[in-house]
This record gives C-alpha cells, structure tokens and sequence, in this order.
C-alpha cells in the first residue's frame, strides 16, 4: 500500500502494537533543558530506574539562562536552581550537557540540528512543543509533557496513539520581502489554530525544494501553532547538503548506507493523507499578527478585520479596521527558536547596515546559540547590530517566553520574531506582534510596523 | 480517580485557551508538581477581577467547563498540575489540543469532549452542579439529560485504577531491547563525539 512519510516513519518506529493498548513507540533523540525535566529526573529516582539510553540524549540550558553579554548563569534563584539541578541530574544519569560557554549551548532546538545531531527519519522528542522544527530535515519531531519526558528516559519509548496526517501545498513563489515566516503565518491565518489538531503535516509544494533547511526550519517550527501534533519536510540534496561533516554525522561508509536510507523517506505517488490544505503564496504580502494568538495574523498591507474579537482587541489596544501599519512599536525582538539562526541575522542585518534604531526604540538581538553568535561575530554582523544600536546578546530563548528577566513591560509593544502572541507571553501586559526577522528589523528602523519591502531596493 | 464525581461547575466561556494561559511562564521554575493551584490563570486572574477562578463561589469545584481547543500551545505540563492542584479533576470542552489532553490523563484529570451545543446548553444553565459517570462514560447535565463521552478503554483503567503508561512500558522491556538492536541501523547520529 502506497504510504506518507509520515507512515513510514511512524510504521518503522512501532516497537509493540497490542490490542486494548496505544503502541509502544520507539524514541531515538531525546533533547532535554532545564524547565521540563527535573521533576523527570525525580522520577527514574523515586522508582529506581536507569536512564534507557543516554547515547541518544542531550541536554542543553536555554529556557531561563541569562542573555546579558557578561553573564552569569541565570539572574534568579528559581533559575540558578533548576540550572544547577539539570546539571546534577546530567552527572548522575551519565547525560551528555551542553552548558553556557561550553561553545554549543543553545536553545535546544537550533543546537540539534547545528550538531547535525537531527536527521532525516529520526524520531525527536523535547519537553518542549517547538519541537517539531526538527521535522524539516524529515524527522518525526514533537513535543511532550514532563511525565512523559521521564518515559523516554526510563525506556526510550512513549505510548502512542497513531496521527492523522496532513498535507499542506504551497503553491506558487515567494515574491519580493516574503519569507519562510510569511508563508507558516499565512498558513496558520487560513485554517486556525486548530485546524492540524491531531494531525502531522507534510510541508509540499515546488517551493518547498528551493528552501534552505533554515527557511524549512522555520515553518516546521510554528506547526504546533495550528495545532499539529508535528510538521515535516521530506529530505532531499538541500538536507543532505546541510549535514555533511556535521559534528555527530557520519562520515565514509556510514555517510554512504545513510543517504541510501534517507533518500527512502519521500512520500509514494499514490499516497493518501487523512486531509489536504492548498494555500497560493504567489500574490501574498510579508504577514503580521495583530492579536493574541497566532491565527490572527493578516498581511502588512492589510486592516484588522472588522470582526475581530473584542477581548483580543482590547488586549492589544488596537480597533477593528484599523491599518496594521505604521502602529508604533516600544520593542524589538529578533531570536527565539523559530528566527535565530545564522541566516535569521544575516537578512536582519541587511536592514540595519547603514540605518539606525528609531529613536525610543528597545531591540534585542539574541542569537539561538553560541556557534550562530560567533559565525555572525565572524562575518562582522555584530558590528551591523551595534552601530545601529540595538542589544546583540548571548544565546537563550529570552524574550520569546520571558523566563528570564528579558521581559517587555506592562503595556509596550513588541515586534518580535519569535512564535507566540499569547496575553503576557513577553511578560505581564506585554503586546506581541509576529513577524519575519527583515520585517521586526524594519520596525526597529522606522519605530513603527513598516512593509519592508519599501526598504528593499 | 473515583468512578463518580459531582461538583458544581466553574464556568469558563472562551475558546482557544494557551496554557501560557492557564500557568504563565514566570511560575516554571518550579522543581516539584505541588503548589501550583494559587497561580493558575495568575494573569486572567490580575486583569478581571470577576475572573471565576477569583470568585468564592467557585472554591472547591472540581469540574471545569470551557469552549473549543482548550490547552493549546506550550507543552508544559505545569498546566495540569496547576488545575489539578487547584481542584480540577474534569474539564468539559468541544475539543482539546494533542499535549494538554495527554498531559491531563497522566495527572488524574479527565478531559472530557462534548458537542459545542451541549457545552452552550451547559455555559446556559448558569451556576450549577453536573454528574460525571467516568465508569459509565455518561455527563449527567443540569437539565438532567444524559450525554456519553469516548473515553480510550486503555486510559479509563489508568485513571479508575491510578495505573501508570511507565507500568505497561517497563513490562515490555525485552521486546524494546531486541527493538534497539533491530532498529539501530537506521540511527546515524553520534553523540558520542560531543
């Protein structure tokens, strides 16, 4: 029978499947940072189990580390504890952790990848739902609760039900100042936060192979917006270009016997998915978010609905078809798990190079990770951040979440590249707008939500 | 959990709640799955004084009944324990999100789906009281109609019998082994070089 990806790579990680139970499905990366695994850890010890396999696990710290240039390890006793116990925890269990300025650490779900440690027909799980930015390389990648994270230690398994798969065709070609961020935020606006519930999806269109694994990156990283269990992209020459020589990639024969493997994992001609979404991406405009959670997204050009919901309104100050540009933005957050990689920064800095932060105007820069701080340092964007005057800081999830102390204030607006616009997200009160790095770096430059591509030659 | 459970309600009409929501990220730091019930919904609580979750009334309800797509978002689980912890035992809504809805199950909390017209007709009747037969899958509503519920008849005997996924997954310990050794060839990565 003809099969998905995502069928072959769930039907190959089956380990049990028995009458009356969900079935036993195997593990085989396991990420772990330091907010959803210490009560996990608790566990294997309360019970007196071993970890299963802590060759296939790695830890890093993210969520709550300090960003600051001279920092030290977090600013607040809560933090420095959970901190230090991931610590304890990784020397106890025999766990492999990246720690800050061990020169890998980072937010969990850029350092997997930058490793190399990501690969096409894995499966990955995180105590974290970003996760499934891991599915751009064709791994089946989600995220998963706190009890959970401790099954996966204890047994390298997780008790399944199996998902619904999805197919999402982008049709078209990104036109000028749109990118990956546009189209998942389009996508998201189309069919709502819940409209994968349930499902995996399989990112396709002619488009999908001229992306590079950073754009790929980015629009597996929001499926969880939309409510999917995972999305992914099937690997190809892009994929496989990206993991040569890779730190934890083989090499030599292995290499070879791994491509062959890899190259498997496309979807079969006559394959069936449970639902499929078309979505034309040759006419669209970069995207924003004008509410409180991500579906409310519409073009830069574009008015917020006139019927909008009241509370999300009155949440972010804004009126029903008011002109989402030229709204004034306090903050300007360039980073977190969906926009802080190398490329990420190399297109922002194209839009400060020679311009500077409006006045007024708060903007951080924080890298996804120490190896994408010290690329940007070498080809000299941190210069570009500086002298435009923004913040460029060391890696973390920072502003994305504000478990740290990078949190936007009561009552200011941020534009901010990361993936949520939840209330209070970025902190008490804080407003979110969601937009592309070149878009968030237009705003930082202008004051204002601005369409970047009149700041395009 | 108990095979019956009858509580009064605590009404929560609004759809799509994040578990940013239901337990804001400044309360993550926790080492424990204890004490988080006081900060549940912290920031809906501050901003609407007439929040449910801030009214007596409220106090000692053990089931919660809400609109479509409830726990969507962050995968932390500190958003059941902070409703278990608080004294949620049920959350009644039209659908759940994926992580929430596992999430829930392994903390002694029953999601429970019913159509989006049953929950109205429930959100109608006001400050009430509801029936849930968990061993019979059956809502007794405040109208005194009875609506069924799915339930997986594998996690049903988890939360009747307090039984664990971490039980039935160690039992089955030599067939994962013999699948790691199967399954290794299609593993490339290495971490042992970091």
């Amino acid at each position: 029978m003809a099969r998905n990806i995502i069928q072959k790579i769930w039907d190959e990680h089956v380990v049990v499947s028995k009458e009356g139970f969900p079935d036993v499905f195997a593990i085989d990366l396991h990420l772990i940072h330091e907010v959803t695994s210490p009560q996990a850890f608790e566990m294997l010890r309360e019970k007196g189990l071993k970890f299963h396999a802590v060759g296939r696990a790695v830890a890093t710290v993210d969520h709550n580390v300090s960003t600051a240039v001279n920092r030290k390890v977090a600013t607040d006793a809560g933090s420095q504890k959970q901190i230090m116990m991931l610590r304890n925890n990784c020397t106890e269990f025999g766990v492999k952790l990246l720690d800050m300025d061990s020169g890998k650490q980072g937010i969990v779900h850029v350092i997997g990848p930058e490793l190399g440690l990501t690969q096409p027909g894995i499966t990955v799980v995180c105590g974290d739902s970003h996760t499934s930015t891991h599915g751009a390389f064709g791994a089946l990648a989600f995220g998963i609760g706190t009890t959970e994270v401790g099954h996966v230690m204890a047994t390298g398994c997780l008790l399944q039900e199996k998902p619904k798969t999805m197919r999402v065709n982008f049709v078209g070609n990104m036109g000028k100042g749109v990118t990956a961020k546009d189209l998942i935020l389009k996508l998201i606006a189309q069919i709502g936060v819940a409209g994968a519930r349930g499902h995996v999806i399989e990112y396709c269109g002619e488009v999908m192979s001229r992306l590079s694994m950073e754009e790929r990156m980015t629009i597996c990283n929001m499926s969880i917006e939309c409510g999917a269990r995972a999305g992914l992209i099937s690997p190809d020459e892009v994929t496989f270009e990206y993991l040569q020589g890779r730190e934890c990639v083989p090499k030599g024969k292995k290499w070879v016997e791994a491509i062959q493997y890899w190259s498997s994992l496309v979807s079969d001609k006559d394959a069936e998915y449970d639902s499929v979404v078309e979505m034309n991406i040759a006419e669209m405009a970069p995207m924003v978010t004008w509410g409180f959670n991500p579906e409310q997204g519409i073009e830069i050009t574009g008015e917020i609905p006139r019927d909008a919901d009241i509370q999300a309104l009155d949440y972010v100050r804004l009126k029903a078809g008011q002109r989402i540009e030229e709204v004034p933005v306090d903050y300007v957050f360039i980073g977190s798990c969906t926009n802080a990689r190398l490329s990420d920064l190399r297109e922002a800095a194209d839009i400060f190079r020679g311009r500077k932060v409006a006045n007024g105007v708060i903007v951080y820069v924080v890298p996804g990770s120490e190896e994408v701080r010290a690329a940007a340092i070498r080809e000299g964007l941190d210069k570009v951040f500086v002298d435009a005057g923004t913040d460029f800081r060391n890696p973390g999830c920072s502003m994305c979440l504000a478990m740290n102390e990078d949190k936007v204030p009561e009552g200011k607006r941020c534009a901010s590249t990361s993936n949520r616009n939840f209330v209070g997200r970025q902190g008490k009160g804080a407003i979110t707008h969601l937009m592309s790095p070149i878009m968030a770096a237009a705003a930082a430059v202008t004051g204002k939500i601005t369409d970047v591509r009149k700041l395009i030659k | 959990m108990q095979e019956i459970i009858k509580s009064k309600i605590v009404p929560l009409p609004r759809a799509d709640i994040d578990t940013d929501l239901i337990i804001p990220a400044d309360f993550l730091t926790t080492t424990s799955k204890k004490g988080l019930g006081e900060h549940v919904f912290a920031r809906l609580r501050i901003m609407e004084a007439n929040f449910p979750f801030n009214l007596e009334k409220y106090h000692g309800a053990r089931i919660l009944v809400t609109k479509k797509n409830f726990g969507c978002g962050s995968s932390r689980e500190h958003a059941a324990w902070a409703l278990r912890d608080w004294g949620i035992e049920i959350v009644i809504a039209p659908s759940f999100a994926d992580i929430f809805f596992n999430n829930a199950m392994k903390n002694g909390i029953l999601p429970i789906v019913l159509e989006e017209k049953i929950v109205n007709e429930i959100f109608a009747a006001g400050d009430c009281e509801i029936e849930v037969n968990v061993a019979a899958q059956k809502v007794i509503l405040p109208s005194g109609e009875v609506a069924n519920f799915q339930i997986d008849p594998y996690r049903k005997e988890c939360l009747l019998k307090g039984m664990d996924d971490l039980d039935y997954l160690v039992s089955r310990m030599a067939e994962i082994e013999r699948f790691d050794k199967r399954h290794s060839k299609n593993m490339f990565f290495d971490t042992t070089v970091l």
